[in-house]
């Protein structure tokens, strides 16, 4: 069904080192292997086994959330089909839920990037620490975030929406050090 | 903040964890049995344990386990973490020659 | 007059400034410290102590001053007391200004106090103050606080940014001295990740203080090139940190360390998106310590006059600032290090009256380097007293004489310079839980047996030689940089230096019988004398850390850098008991004074707590919404209209939900969906209800306990096919619900097959109630809503205007009502959209106090506002909710305890006021009228509201065997009077429940 309702995420205003990225499909998805190994098949790229790690392929990603626990994200558009992963991993125990618009995501870039995040986040975020394809949910100040690193200089930050003004806002008041307004 | 090796994602700054209580305490699998005693030794009853405790921790803003770790009390030292429903190692009682690393 | 010499030092001669002092203009260099410069212009005279407003100098060059604590101001809102003088760089045009005087330094009456010292003794405030017990807060603690002083705080807020930075490193190295840079040199020729921090505005440590002249060499290098060079090399290196203006103040356990930089306070016009102060919160896998060792003062009657002052200090302004800290000179030392101050002064032409050296027979090179330079040498020696008012001008010398002290002839000088050996800085060590251990041979606590993976290098653990510093420094920045041993060789250094005999002294220096009547200081910030820690010990006190709380010795905000040691050989001394049997008082964080601003960081102001805010927020802004605060959200609280306060705008949102239709955006109801083949079975046993029963399609009333029987949360809980339900929570509870849903799932249950997961930011939830919703949202949605088709208590998915629903049959009102669940993004679409569609049925936004007032009014509880952890669901009215015929569930055993079942428990009623007063929420409830406190209570008020729709107040209050109380007459004592009040049952409105069901 295509509806003419105007879709509104929250604002984030694009910098040098910040950009909201596009709309985005989010489905959580829990259970064992065997479910993992059934919705592969159909969602195209396989899930990390080893802890912390996303997997991706083109406009599709899965993220290792936790032991059972997967976030699979397709940044293309909403095409990607709830009801044809069911189908596909069908009476296996699972859980899939549909959270598109539970969170957002933003990228933050560029030379000091590590540095901005490191202003909220306690992790290690050293390249040797926190390699490129490593994803984690952890903490930004008061927010929670799911962190992933996708290239050497960019990390791709899933917020949950309402806290978007929050993080969005504290990340450019960090910021203010390395690009002054 | 202490740093808790997660036995999903290892070591993590504790500010991603919430701390759970007491570990290895078992839900009666039928409290209707119990005696007012026995539920309440359940309910509220602690070991507080000065030294090496039992103690479960949720990654919370991390992986979402559950797991259980041993913490020296008197140190804040973790002499070992393990996963929910394995058994409490045992562990060399002897402090460390200098704390973690 | 100017003190500056010609040339030397590491200040810039080709740059001068102007800053003021006390509003009087004074020069010096880029360079200088606050201190240098006013010793550089000849002021000694900087502060007036705590509690006696004795006049006091510069004691010190660095961050253990105890006296010269000033107020550096920028402008009204930017300014910053009790900052040492000693550390503050100047700028131009730097205004600083002395403190805890009136009218002014020179001539302050506070001074009176030092006169009427007899009636300062320790344990003062104890003995005085205790009576009578009312004047304490009234009379006496405002006249102390405004007397014993430190500086005032600005009372604006602070205009400037503070951020905060978490880092990792292999290797943290505090201080950069030689043991410091050394350790760093060869932690980073590892490749290991390394940072180093100093305090001050330059690396190198005590090594500033060397004399250009100096024939000390390392690696054949002058000091001061060895340092440019170090420097350099570990500049070039990526992995390399380099911080200066950066003090470790906190060591936390796991080696955590907090520093606190100071980015900005350097500077005249700070660039405007810089921060002020950065908070560096380092995990380092391993600390080195390379806090070096702070000179040791002598306790001397006099010996806190302007003037008197710590000869490394001295030697630190004329080699480092090139400042002459006077004319004529007395040394009063206990072994060799002042004998290089001594040389370097009088190289520089100040006449050095005499070295009155402690030892009885005084030998070695540094010696004979005096005696040929023509300096006058007195073995034995002691000091008697000072003379002089606001500056030193006179020193009365002793010397003991086999066991004797005599008096020699006085020498006058306005300069006494002390050194009585170094105290090593074992502050961190201690702060991280390390054991410290008694040196005698450095007459000093040092670091023994870490807690951490830490070590200690160099002065901060007793060794002073400057090879043996590097050799220690480097060993063990490369030990602790290697994981793994590795065959590479620790750097070896060549040094070329005169060997000291540092012969540390501690305690009170030798006086004869008859003493002077001068005070001699222990504690130069707090006041505290060698006399209040006699007279703490002979009054009994034996512990080291009762004597510092009576006579509060080390408690002032140096932590007693200066002081500590020797107020322990003091008590010792007095107790006849060996010093490490006194024991050390606990150093703590911070190491020196940190701006709150730093540890607020980025929080603040807008920034102080994530704003949760829902998709149709900007709307309700738009139409004037009032809010309040719920958890972390925003709610919109209700909607004036031209006029309206909030009493009338609540009526109206009421009324128009009673007799139309109202639109309620409930978005922040916790969401979590429970997926898998167990998830009925799991929430038989999570919630009292009973749910293999509930057809898909429908919804219940769910209520979860804690283990001990009383109501966590509720919620309604809709099943959605035979293996998924929507699960509600209240606001606050959604993140607390769904942990401990998980703590249970995870840990007690793990071989269910069931998962959650938090839907809450998914949905945009809009609440559609009065008998008018139907017709509201009938044209907007292909779902079939006919009362038929949608009881109440329904839930049906579809679209509404195109967007798939998740449509809840459902009310918090008594009126038929639907709640829209929207994917969230459309939220403010489908939101405008109902909106519009109800316009010709007089749809009504209304907020979350109509909201609560519509609830009230049938009797629906709010978890936390009607319950408070000690509410069962039989205390709430809510029985019929429990599962007949289950076993277990979370919570049930506790309920099957006798005194969960007794009458008497606050049970939920309604009340009345039949003069028609809104009672306050929270108010008690008494049986009998006009009694006075204490009195015996029956319950309480949780809930209370002007009922628009019924024309009077209700309110609901939890009262003791309520239930049984209904028509009695209770009373509810306010300050005016008791109100009477009448207990109904808690359902005022619709008594039957007919209109829900339309
Ligand atoms: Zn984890």
């Amino acid at each position: 069904m295509v509806s003419s309702m105007a879709r509104l995420a929250p604002l984030v205003t694009t910098s040098e080192w910040m950009r909201a990225l596009p709309f985005a499909t989010r489905l959580i998805l829990q259970g064992d292997a065997a479910a993992r190994t059934a919705a592969a098949a159909v969602w195209g790229v396989s899930f990390s086994q080893i802890a912390c790690r996303a997997l991706s392929q083109g406009s599709r990603a899965t993220l290792w959330l936790g032991p059972e626990e997967y976030l699979l994200l397709d940044m293309s558009d909403e095409s990607a089909s709830v009801a044809t992963l069911e189908h596909a991993i069908g009476n296996i125990p699972h859980a899939l839920v549909d959270i598109s618009h539970r969170q957002i995501a933003i990228e933050i870039s560029g030379p000091f990037a590590e540095r901005i995040l490191n202003g909220g986040c306690p992790l290690d975020l050293d390249l040797s620490a926190f390699p490129i394809g490593m994803c984690t949910r952890t903490v930004l100040a008061k927010a929670e975030i799911v962190l992933w690193r996708n290239r050497a200089d960019a990390f791709h930050v899933e917020v949950w929406r309402s806290f978007t003004g929050y993080v969005a806002g504290l990340l450019r008041e960090i910021a203010r050090e390395y690009y002054p307004v | 903040m202490l740093i808790i090796d997660c036995p999903y994602c290892g070591r993590r700054p504790e500010i991603e964890f919430t701390h759970g209580g007491e570990a290895h305490l078992v839900r009666p699998p039928q409290p209707a049995e119990l005696s007012d005693q026995d539920w309440a030794a359940f309910l509220y009853m602690r070991s507080n344990t000065k030294g090496i405790y039992a103690e479960r921790w949720r990654h919370a803003r991390g992986c979402g386990q559950f797991f259980n770790a041993l913490r020296d009390t008197t140190t804040d030292h973790f002499l070992s973490t393990y996963k929910s429903g394995t058994p409490r190692p045992v562990v060399n009682t002897t402090p460390s020659e200098e704390g973690h690393s | 007059m100017s003190f500056r010499v010609s040339k030397g030092g590491h200040i810039d001669r080709s740059r001068s400034l102007k800053f003021t002092f006390d509003g009087k203009t004074y020069a010096g260099f880029v360079g200088d410290t606050l201190a240098s410069a006013l010793l550089a212009n000849g002021v000694h005279l900087v502060a007036r102590s705590f509690k006696y407003h004795r006049p006091r100098g510069i004691l010190a060059a660095g961050s253990e001053e105890p006296n010269a604590l000033i107020t550096v101001y920028r402008d009204a809102a930017r300014y910053t007391p009790n900052l040492r003088a000693t550390q503050v760089e100047l700028y131009h045009g730097l205004q600083a200004k002395s403190q805890n005087r009136w009218p002014s330094l020179r001539t302050d009456f506070g001074r009176i106090n030092d006169q009427l010292s007899a009636f300062f003794p320790a344990g003062f405030y104890y003995k005085t103050f205790m009576w009578p017990r009312k004047a304490w807060k009234a009379v006496y603690e405002p006249i102390i606080r405004r007397a014993a002083g430190l500086g005032v705080a600005p009372t604006q807020a602070d205009p400037d940014r503070y951020a905060q930075r978490y880092a990792h490193c292999d290797v943290l190295v505090v201080g950069s001295g030689p043991a410091g840079i050394a350790a760093a040199m060869s932690a980073a020729s590892t490749g290991a990740r390394v940072i180093l921090c100093d305090e001050n505005s330059q690396f190198g440590g005590g090594l500033l203080s060397e004399a250009d002249h100096s024939a000390t060499r390392i690696d054949g290098l002058m000091i001061r090139h060895w340092i440019a060079q170090a420097i350099q090399k570990l500049k070039e290196n990526s992995r390399v940190t380099l911080l200066t203006r950066t003090t470790a103040f906190g060591y936390f356990p796991h080696n955590f360390v907090a520093l606190s930089e100071r980015v900005t306070d350097h500077l005249e016009n700070p660039d405007l998106h810089l921060v002020r102060e950065r908070l560096w919160q380092i995990r380092a896998t391993s600390v080195i310590l390379a806090t070096g060792a702070i000179e040791r003062p002598l306790v001397f009657p006099g010996n806190d006059r302007p003037g008197v002052m710590l000869a490394g200090a001295a030697s630190t302004y004329l080699n480092r600032y090139g400042v002459k800290t006077g004319s004529r000179a007395v040394v009063v030392t206990s072994g060799d290090a002042a004998y290089t101050t001594a040389l370097d002064l009088h190289a520089a032409g100040v006449v050095i009256d005499a070295i009155a050296d402690l030892r009885t027979a005084p030998v070695g090179a540094w010696v004979e380097a005096a005696q040929s330079a023509g300096i006058k040498i007195i073995a034995g020696a002691t000091v008697l007293d000072t003379q002089g008012n606001v500056r030193v001008r006179r020193i009365d010398l002793g010397q003991v004489v086999s066991g004797t002290v005599v008096k020699l002839q006085p020498i006058n000088c306005d300069l006494v310079l002390m050194s009585g050996g170094y105290t090593p800085s074992v502050h961190l060590f201690s702060q991280s839980r390390g054991k410290v251990e008694w040196s005698d041979t450095v007459k000093s606590f040092v670091p023994g047996r870490s807690a951490e993976c830490e070590r200690s290098v160099g002065a901060c653990r007793g060794i002073y030689d400057l090879s043996e510093v590097l050799t220690d420094g480097a060993a063990t920045g490369l030990a602790l940089a290697s994981k793994t041993p590795i065959s590479v060789q620790s750097a070896s250094f060549t040094v070329k230096a005169m060997p000291i005999d540092t012969n540390p002294y501690v305690g009170a220096l030798p006086q004869p019988d008859s003493q002077s009547s001068s005070k001699a200081f222990v504690d130069w910030q707090h006041d505290v004398t060698t006399r209040d820690l006699a007279l703490a010990t002979r009054e009994g006190f034996r512990s080291i850390e009762h004597v510092k709380r009576y006579t509060t010795t080390g408690m002032a905000t140096d932590q007693g850098k200066t002081s500590n040691l020797n107020a322990l050989a003091i008590v010792a001394q007095t107790l006849g008991v060996p010093i490490p049997q006194v024991g050390l008082t606990t150093f703590r964080m911070p190491y020196t004074p940190t701006t709150f601003g730093a540890f607020a960081g980025i929080s603040r102001g807008d920034l102080f707590d994530p704003v949760r805010t829902t998709a149709t927020h900007e709307w309700a802004q738009a139409r004037g919404a009032v809010f309040e605060n719920v958890a972390l959200w925003k709610r919109a609280r209700y909607f004036p209209r031209a006029n309206e306060d909030m009493h009338a705008a609540v009526a109206r949102e009421c009324l128009a939900v009673r007799h139309s239709c109202g639109i309620f955006d409930a978005t922040t109801l916790g969401k979590i969906e429970i997926v898998g083949p167990d998830a009925a079975e799991f929430l038989n046993r999570m919630y009292v209800n009973s749910w293999s029963n509930l057809n898909v399609g429908r919804s219940r009333y769910g209520i979860l306990l804690r283990e001990d029987g009383f109501i966590n949360d509720d919620g309604v809980i809709a099943r959605l096919a035979a293996d998924r339900f929507h699960v509600t929570t209240t606001t606050g509870g959604a993140a607390r619900v769904l942990g401990t849903m998980e703590d249970y799932r995870q840990t007690e249950w793990p071989d269910l097959k069931v998962w959650l997961t938090s839907t809450t930011e998914h949905w945009a939830v809009i609440a559609v109630q009065g008998p008018r919703s139907r017709d509201v949202l009938q044209p907007l949605t292909d779902i079939d809503m006919s009362a038929s088709a949608m009881p109440h208590m329904s839930v049906a998915l579809g679209a509404i205007c195109g967007v798939p629903t998740r449509l809840f049959r459902v009310s918090f009102t008594g009126e038929m009502g639907f709640e829209v669940n929207v994917p969230a993004d459309y939220g403010r679409a489908i939101w405008e959209a109902i909106f519009a569609a109800g316009q010709f049925h007089g749809i009504t936004e209304y907020g979350t106090e109509a909201m609560h007032v519509l609830r009230a009014e049938k009797g629906y509880i709010i978890i936390g506002q009607d319950t408070d952890g000690t509410v069962t669901p039989d205390d709430a009215g809510l029985t019929w909710a429990i599962g007949k015929n289950k076993l277990d569930f979370v919570g049930k055993r506790s309920l099957e305890r006798a005194s969960m079942k007794t009458a008497t428990r606050k049970q939920l009623v309604g009340l009345r006021t039949p003069n028609g007063e809104v009672l306050e929420e929270g108010a008690q409830v008494t049986l009998r009228t006009g009694q006075k406190p204490p009195m015996a209570l029956v319950g309480h008020v949780t809930s209370s509201y002007f009922s628009a729709v019924l024309g009077y107040p209700i309110a609901l209050a939890l009262i003791g065997g309520g239930r049984a109380r209904l028509g009695q007459t209770l009373y509810v004592p306010m300050p005016n009077g008791d109100i009477k009040v009448e207990v109904t049952a808690p359902v005022f409105y619709d008594t039957p429940g007919a209109r829900i069901n339309g």
